[in-house]
């Protein structure tokens, strides 16, 4: 029950998305539509999981000095696996997403879990923020990627909801992105302070 | 020569990397708070961009390819890149004392600058030639710098703006960003030869 708790709580408390601000290149650029956002942010979960739970595993095994590089090392080695599984068993999926699959090295919030959680905490704790970080990270994705796709095309999910030609093509290009993305930021800040 | 004119003015305009690509986002937003630490920041990313794009390609052509182990493309390069620029800083600490003044504290942010990488990756993805990615890493990074500039210059003038209490910050800067992107989408469909 704690632990369901602590997940909640990293997934919304810390939002990475709306309330940290980090991993912003997928964030804008796989989130045409709530399908691809959501799969970006399994997969990014998915890593996350997993180099979270590896680095705890071995966080008294590597000295403190070369701490980085090997953070760096062990994601880069889940997230090629996650590009061969995806190419071999959805490579519709693999082509969508394209780049952004090799540049979940470099997503922050990765290697900042890994350098402010894994490396001091347990397998399983780790284990439960990994999970609680991936799912808040996944559920932004998902929500933008809807708003933008709704907005764009009347559809969520490839659900129709009214008709496509009322929707206006700009939020699934560039420019929506980064609007849909600020406009959601304002509401969360909004929240906040009603609270 | 032509074709080259092509990659420069696609890679800057037609097909920005942050208004097009959504490459290198963190420090578009995190260091484009002043003019001034904008041209550094871009500088100091051109600098490492052309480096880096060049020393992954030839690692990629001579080392992995022939190996027959180009899976190890994601490790290999962010390895290469983070070691590249830890090796420029120390280099231009010493030799370059001045540039370094400039660009030191920008350096140890582009490990993590998606764009450097992505463009290492985009290069062999397109199937360029080493002149080609050479050109096409330079005008990439000028094009960020463009774009950092120009954000730069409006977030100045932003900060003496009455802006609502939620959309302060991040929330107006990416809705800033938004316009510029619709303004960079009047580049589409430009095409030379």
């Amino acid at each position: 029950m704690n632990k369901l708790k602590f997940i909640l709580e990293s997934a919304i408390k810390n939002n990475p998305i709306f309330v940290l601000l980090l991993g912003m290149c997928p964030t804008l650029g796989t989130t045409s539509s709530a399908i691809n956002g959501m799969s970006m942010g399994l997969a990014t979960m998915g890593v996350l999981i997993c180099s979270n739970v590896a680095i705890s595993m071995l966080r008294n095994v590597v000295p403190d000095k070369v701490r980085i590089p090997a953070f760096i090392v062990v994601i880069a080695s889940f997230v090629t696996v996650l590009q061969m599984l995806l190419q071999a068993y959805l490579p519709a999926l693999y082509e969508t997403l394209g780049i952004f699959i090799p540049l979940i090295v470099v997503n922050c919030i990765l290697l900042g879990r890994a350098e402010a959680y894994a490396s001091k905490n347990g397998v399983v704790d780790s284990f439960c923020d990994g999970a609680g970080v991936g799912l808040g990270f996944t559920v932004s994705l998902t929500i933008l990627g809807s708003v933008r796709e709704l907005l764009g095309t009347g559809r969520i999910f490839d659900i129709p909801v009214y008709n496509e030609e009322y929707g206006s093509l700009v939020f699934i290009l560039a420019p929506g992105a980064f609007i849909v993305l600020g406009l959601l930021i304002a509401v969360v800040n909004k929240l906040k302070t009603v609270k | 020569m032509l074709a080259y004119i092509s990659i420069i003015i696609t890679a800057i305009f037609v097909n920005n990397i942050v208004f097009a690509q959504f490459l290198g986002i963190c420090p578009f937003l995190g260091v484009s708070k002043r003019l001034s630490s904008a041209v550094g920041m871009g500088m100091a990313v051109t600098f490492v961009m052309a480096i880096a794009t060049a020393v992954t390609y030839i690692l990629q052509m001579y080392v992995l390819d022939p190996l027959g182990v180009s899976f190890l493309q994601t490790i290999a390069f962010i390895l290469v890149i983070a070691a590249l620029v830890q090796v420029l800083e120390i280099i231009m600490k010493k030799t370059m004392p001045v540039l370094y003044q400039a660009l030191g504290v920008f350096l140890p942010l582009i490990t993590t600058n998606c764009a450097v990488l992505g463009v290492a990756i985009q290069v062999i993805q397109k199937n360029m030639t080493l002149a080609e990615s050479l050109v096409y890493s330079v005008s990439t990074a000028l094009g960020f710098t463009l774009a950092l500039i120009i954000f730069a210059g409006i977030r100045e003038q932003l900060a003496l703006s009455k802006v609502p209490a939620a959309m302060k910050g991040t929330p107006i800067a990416l809705i800033t960003a938004g316009i510029l992107a619709m303004a960079f989408m009047g580049f589409a469909g430009i095409k030379i030869a």
